[in-house]
């Protein structure tokens, strides 16, 4: 690919981007390992009764994988910002939003992949119904991305912060809280034998207009956090 | 006037959501006071800094 | 020039907006407090008890009217956000930033006195319908814009970043509103609603729409005042506010 093009700056950022996760590639296992504590706790607070697990099971997962994201957010511009290669990012002549778009990808790819991954695990250790898992997992590729584009946004705006995990979190409910309603909602009416596409068209429609328009919002926080 | 109180037996209910609303709207009128006072006063602690630093190193 | 933009570029400037906005608070105030009065008086003494909910409905008085300002606050806020970040009046972030307490304090004072009316009406503190869902989504867009803003050292960079996040939260308030309905509607859970369908006695009325316009005057004499404060704070190495600190006036 010619250098200097659009494509090849995106591919860089990928690469650079993947090799840095790969060298740290324990690292990609902390979410994981954190919706697997959460998902324990709830029986040893609940009851182990498979019935009463199974029926909240969907819920759970989504609540758990969407913490354990939460906590991951922070890593997508914090080691940039360490070593100025975001204000480098800002500063390039091409067009940054792109640029941003590469990154939460790969942020997705190495944080909420492997959680994806490990979510049959987790519903089977509350009992989830078996028919409903299909949906469980529809619900979450459509989430999970959902989940990094907003919260890109937010991290933006708390670039920098040295404490800023409590204040994110803060951020970020508000916008989590329909994704949340519409992914859990699928699933719900997936486990009650009710037709479950329409929340799902909702996720998927919500994805699109925040992949065109989330990497546009974290250029302009990012422009303002940076100056 | 214990019937006004008692709002028809429901006057904890009202006169705490009227108790909430004035005591916040205390809150609300009193801080920004105390905090004027304060800024004010920092203010001028800054100014006699500055007073006293000009006196001491009086320009050339 | 004509007169209402050199009005504009005058109430702009900060030893302006700081004199005069002195001078209408302790009106605004006063006028806020006598319609108070009135409101509740209508509400509290003239209005008849309700015919289902006897006296406990005469929460809606301070419920409502709060309930309106704190959405009311919110767009005031965005707008002034939106205005200063793309034309970075600094008398607009300033007003943006400003009334964001005021606003979580009326959002605060809303959720309490809704959870204390739902008590004795519905037999539940609290219910997870679509308004008060959506109010209590509103106290946290209201806590993190004032957490953002305290938590950036700059105080212009802060009131960006913090406008900012009061304008991705303006389009996120209808969102959440639609899908805690469809939420709602999914789990058949209760669809409490805290206006019922019948038309309110026009005895019941007025006193709602006192309160409402006493609520306004409220906050905008609050908002002066506080911004105020904020603009000698920013504005501190300036002549005028140099005279302020010193009680020379308010140098305008």
């Amino acid at each position: 690919m010619k250098p200097g093009t659009l494509g090849a700056a995106c591919l860089a950022v990928i690469r650079r981007d993947l090799t840095l996760s790969w060298r740290r590639r324990g690292d990609a296992l902390n979410p994981v390992l954190f919706a697997l504590v959460v998902v324990t706790l709830f029986p040893f607070a609940l009851g182990p009764e498979p019935n009463q697990l199974a029926r909240i099971a969907a819920g759970i997962v989504f609540v758990a994988i969407l913490i354990a994201g939460v906590l991951a957010l922070d890593s997508m511009f914090r080691s940039d910002c360490d070593d100025g290669a975001l204000e480098q990012l800002v500063l390039s002549p091409h067009p940054l939003p792109l640029l941003l778009a590469c990154k939460i990808l790969v942020h997705w790819t190495t944080t909420a992949l492997p959680l994806i991954v490990a979510a049959p695990l987790l519903a089977e250790m509350l009992h989830l119904q078996h028919a409903v898992l299909p949906v469980l997992l529809a619900a979450l590729a459509l989430a999970t991305p959902l989940l990094s584009l907003l919260g890109a946004v937010c991290v933006a705006l708390t670039v920098g912060m040295r404490r800023s995990g409590m204040l994110l979190a803060l951020l970020v409910l508000p916008l989590y809280v329909p994704v949340l309603i519409f992914a859990a909602g699928a699933c719900d009416a997936a486990q009650a034998g009710l037709p479950y596409l329409a929340p799902l068209l909702w996720l998927g429609a919500a994805l699109v207009l925040a992949l065109v328009l989330a990497p546009l919002a974290c250029a302009a926080a990012l422009r303002i956090s940076i100056t | 006037m214990s019937d006004f109180l008692a709002m028809g037996g429901y006057g904890v209910y009202v006169w705490a959501s009227y108790a909430v609303f004035f005591v916040l709207l205390a809150i609300d009128f009193i801080a920004p006071r105390l905090r004027r006072r304060r800024v004010l006063a920092e203010l001028r602690g800054r100014l006699r800094r500055q007073q006293r630093k000009t006196q001491e190193n009086p320009s050339p | 020039m004509n007169k209402l933009t050199l009005w504009f570029h005058k109430f702009g400037s900060p030893p302006v907006f700081h004199r005069i906005g002195g001078l209408l608070a302790p009106w605004l105030f006063a006028a806020a407090l006598v319609l108070m009065a009135v409101g509740l008086y209508g509400g509290l003494v003239l209005a008849p008890a309700d015919y289902q909910q006897s006296d406990a409905y005469r929460i809606i008085f301070i419920h409502v009217p709060c309930a309106w300002m704190s959405l009311f606050i919110y767009f005031f806020m965005a707008a002034n956000a939106f205005i200063a970040l793309v034309w970075r009046i600094k008398i607009s972030e300033i007003l943006a930033m400003t009334s964001a307490p005021i606003g979580a304090a009326f959002t605060a004072i809303t959720l309490a006195t809704g959870a204390l009316w739902g008590k004795p009406m519905w037999g539940t503190w609290w219910t997870w319908d679509a308004r008060l869902t959506a109010e209590l989504v509103l106290l946290f867009l209201y806590l993190g814009v004032i957490g953002l803003y305290h938590a950036i050292e700059d105080r212009r960079q802060a009131a960006r970043a913090a406008g900012f996040l009061a304008l991705v939260g303006v389009v996120n308030v209808p969102i959440v509103h639609f899908s805690v309905k469809w939420w709602n509607t999914l789990h058949q859970g209760s669809t409490v609603r805290l206006l019922g369908p019948s038309a309110i006695d026009s005895s019941m009325l007025w006193p709602l729409l006192v309160m409402a316009l006493a609520t306004k005057l409220w906050f905008f004499a609050s908002l002066f005042v506080r911004a105020r404060n904020d603009l000698v704070e920013l504005e501190a190495g300036k002549d005028w506010a140099r005279k302020v600190a010193l009680g020379e006036g308010d140098g305008a």
